[in-house]
């Protein structure tokens, strides 16, 4: 849509509702707002709106960790949130959704996995995270990662006892976190990089790059989205930024 | 029996809320008679007008009626023309022949008048039962924009944002320098300098929200003189 | 062992507490979010808009179109694993054909008004808190409408009619029965009604009266929440 216009505005380090190129809208996060669940979140930033859920079951671990937890994420783009999307199967943009934010939690280590397993080989506890968009007026990403992490550090165990979950009991014994990454996407537009973008910004990307970073400022997880390509510059650049806003996020946890 | 009406000028009513009771008050857009009574027949604004009561709609997508002048986007390029959306459930169609005086080859590149993505601004010339719509881009003001952006209002606000024979929207103009086109479709056009853009947006979004205050438009004219600095000459 | 007093000390024909709020997903044409003590219903309204595939379109009139959906962190026990079920696809139909007889479509023709109800928690009575939530967002989309559709589950638990179960009650171990109800508040039609269990057809009756009773206090809710949201300060 007119991207000229976009980019002229941008060359003023003028977003089209005003804000500068490294700023966020309001954030704001809420938990334990989901009494059936057993870890929940809710994260507006702007008008952009998700609801997160964590539930905990006893399964039998993968093979390959007989003797971990098991992690799994799933993202609904609900149909209510965005008048293109569809009722049915998870989408591309909905897998890539769960992986990203899957991402961020399973290769930082965030959760203790090794703290889940009750017998080894055969029986350990299952954390399955469920993101579902609420209203989407521009990045579901890191609203959907945030969320995912606020949710954790809500999460309790529920009460399990003669090889049966109950689930109407909560014990007071939370999710053991290690880590608290915070996933930040900065998309690239002409030459600018700007973080948190409106529908508009989004339909405009020429490439997005989705940094998680750990609270030591390693990085934990990335992934690149969109047709153009970055310059190894480029990504310094847009791990700095990272960097630098992520410690306004991890205020918000 | 006396007629009594139960709602006053401006109040906001829900769906099978009675107006009014007596034969003596005749329905109007929006509401419909049960008996001997007036019930509303959507969410809405009552207005009272002598024994008619009606109801002005305060929501809902726009219904495209004729002569209404719209902003759209071009969506698909025809043999003979092209698809318009305009932000209803009907789109519209331009015809070749609405669009030029010109002679146009058959087969020509129908591209290098309106093409894909093009934003337009049209005049709807008839609207179907069966809700088929044709525009016209013949006429006064009608043509392709040109760079520039475009933001979407409810459509029942467009009044207010244009004002009294444009003067609401020509205040914005004057403050900020930026070109404005306001379609009755709710889309509306904005191009200026980024900075004085955000201040026209911003105001035009106050608008909307504030349509149905009194003394709306002394409002925004001290709002756009305080943020801009422009001092705003009145239209006669 | 009868049932003298309910669980959470109500009386047999007071709901819990509820909170109704529209407007509450601006990106929707309309939308309204309705909670009965911890069944939280979202609502959320497209359309008029275009309809595909082509053959489901109908010249005469706009079609309605009801997606009911739980998530999947919204169930008592264990997740619910998404993409709907037999359940949801009922309700779907249900509550699609308990809202169209207040609805005037006719205006357009070949065109949908979609309807979305998702759950983010559940406590029985989801159905009918969807409708009611619906029935807020339709009017909020500036749909002809005749009235709004207000909704309520009475129950039957042991001897006692009782209004809006919540999930204990709809799980007691004895002689009980579940009615949904939907209604017009102002003219008393009935557009929605179901039953599971057992009753005699005196209980009927006193259910479907205490039904209207609740319904019109439901609909001053469902009125102040779209007024509060056009209100001009």
């Amino acid at each position: 849509m007119l991207k000229e216009h976009l980019l002229r505005s941008l060359s003023k380090s003028i977003r089209y509702d005003g804000r500068k190129p490294d700023e966020f809208r309001p954030i704001t996060v809420e938990t334990g707002i989901i009494k059936s669940a057993e870890g929940s979140a809710r994260v507006k930033i702007g008008r952009t709106e998700v609801l997160v859920g964590v539930k905990m079951g006893v399964e039998t671990p993968y093979p390959d960790t007989p003797a971990q937890g098991n992690l799994m994420v799933n993202a609904e783009l609900l149909p209510l949130s965005n008048p293109l999307f569809e009722s049915g199967p998870p989408g591309d943009q909905a897998v890539e959704l769960a992986r990203v934010v899957d991402r961020g939690i399973r290769e930082s280590e965030a959760i203790d996995v090794k703290k889940l397993c009750i017998k080894e080989g055969e029986k350990v506890w299952s954390v399955m995270i469920d993101v579902c968009t609420i209203n989407d007026e521009g990045n579901l990403l890191d609203a959907a990662a945030l969320g995912a992490i606020a949710a954790l550090k809500d999460t309790k165990f529920p009460k399990y006892e003669d090889e049966k979950v109950d689930y109407l009991t909560k014990t007071k014994k939370s999710l053991p976190l290690l880590r608290e990454p915070i996933s930040i996407t900065v998309l690239k537009i002409g030459n600018y990089f700007i973080v948190d973008p409106l529908s508009e910004e989004e339909q405009a990307t020429d490439a997005r790059l989705t940094v998680a970073v750990t609270q030591d400022n390693n990085i934990c997880a990335l992934q690149k989205g969109g047709e153009t390509p970055f310059m190894p510059e480029d990504i310094e650049k847009i791990v700095d930024l990272v960097l630098e806003k992520s410690v306004e996020l991890r205020k918000k946890l | 029996m006396t007629d009594l009406l139960k709602v006053k000028d401006r109040d906001i009513v829900v769906p099978g809320e009675i107006l009014a009771v007596g034969l003596g008050f005749l329905p109007g857009k929006g509401t419909y008679r049960d008996g001997d009574k007036l019930i509303a027949g959507m969410l809405g604004m009552v207005s009272v007008e002598n024994k008619v009561v009606k109801l002005i709609s305060l929501s809902g997508k726009y219904i495209p009626k004729v002569y209404d002048k719209v902003i759209g986007k071009v969506i698909d390029v025809l043999m003979t023309g092209w698809r318009i959306d305009i932000g209803s459930a009907y789109s519209a169609v331009l015809n070749l022949k609405e669009a030029t005086s010109e002679f146009i080859e058959r087969g020509a590149d129908l591209t290098r008048i309106y093409n894909l993505d093009d934003y337009v601004m049209v005049q709807i010339t008839n609207v179907t039962s069966q809700k088929l719509v044709d525009v016209s881009s013949r006429g006064p003001g009608l043509r392709k924009l040109n760079g520039g952006r475009i933001i979407e209002v409810n459509p029942h606000k467009v009044p207010r944002i244009i004002g009294k024979e444009g003067s609401m929207v020509s205040m914005v103009k004057q403050a900020t320098g930026c070109n404005i086109l306001v379609g009755q479709n709710g889309w509306v056009w904005l191009e200026g300098e980024p900075e004085k853009e955000i201040i026209a947006v911003n105001t035009i979004r106050k608008i909307e929200e504030e349509a149905h205050h009194m003394g709306l438009t002394d409002k925004i004219k001290d709002y756009l003189e305080k943020v801009t600095g422009v001092k705003i000459q009145a239209k006669e | 062992m009868a049932y003298t007093k309910r669980f959470d000390g109500r009386d047999w024909e007071e709901t819990r507490p509820i909170e109704a709020k529209v407007g509450v997903i601006p990106r929707a044409d309309g939308s309204a979010m309705f909670k009965i003590g911890n069944t939280v219903a979202l609502a959320a309204v497209y359309g008029p808009r275009d309809l595909h595939p082509k053959f489901l379109q109908n010249p005469q009139t706009g079609i309605l179109r009801c997606h009911y959906n739980m998530m999947p962190f919204s169930g008592h026990g264990e997740r619910v694993r998404p993409g709907g079920s037999r359940r949801s696809r009922e309700l779907s139909m249900v509550i699609e054909k308990s809202l169209l007889p207040v609805l005037d479509l006719s205006e357009y023709p070949n065109a949908v008004v979609d309807v979305f109800i998702e759950l983010p928690q559940t406590d029985a009575g989801t159905r009918c808190a969807g409708i009611t939530a619906a029935a807020m967002a339709l009017a909020d989309a500036g749909l002809a409408m005749k009235d709004l559709i207000s909704a309520v589950a009475i129950g039957k638990v042991d001897d006692k009619i009782l209004v809006d179960l919540n999930y204990d009650e709809e799980a007691y171990d004895g002689p009980k029965a579940d009615i949904p109800v939907a209604m017009t508040p102002n003219s008393g039609k009935i557009t929605l009604l179901q039953m599971d269990g057992e009753i005699t057809k005196k209980e009927l009756k006193k259910a479907l009266e205490m039904a209207k009773k609740v319904c019109s206090q439901i609909y001053e809710i469902q009125k102040n929440a779209l007024k509060e949201k056009f209100k001009v300060q």
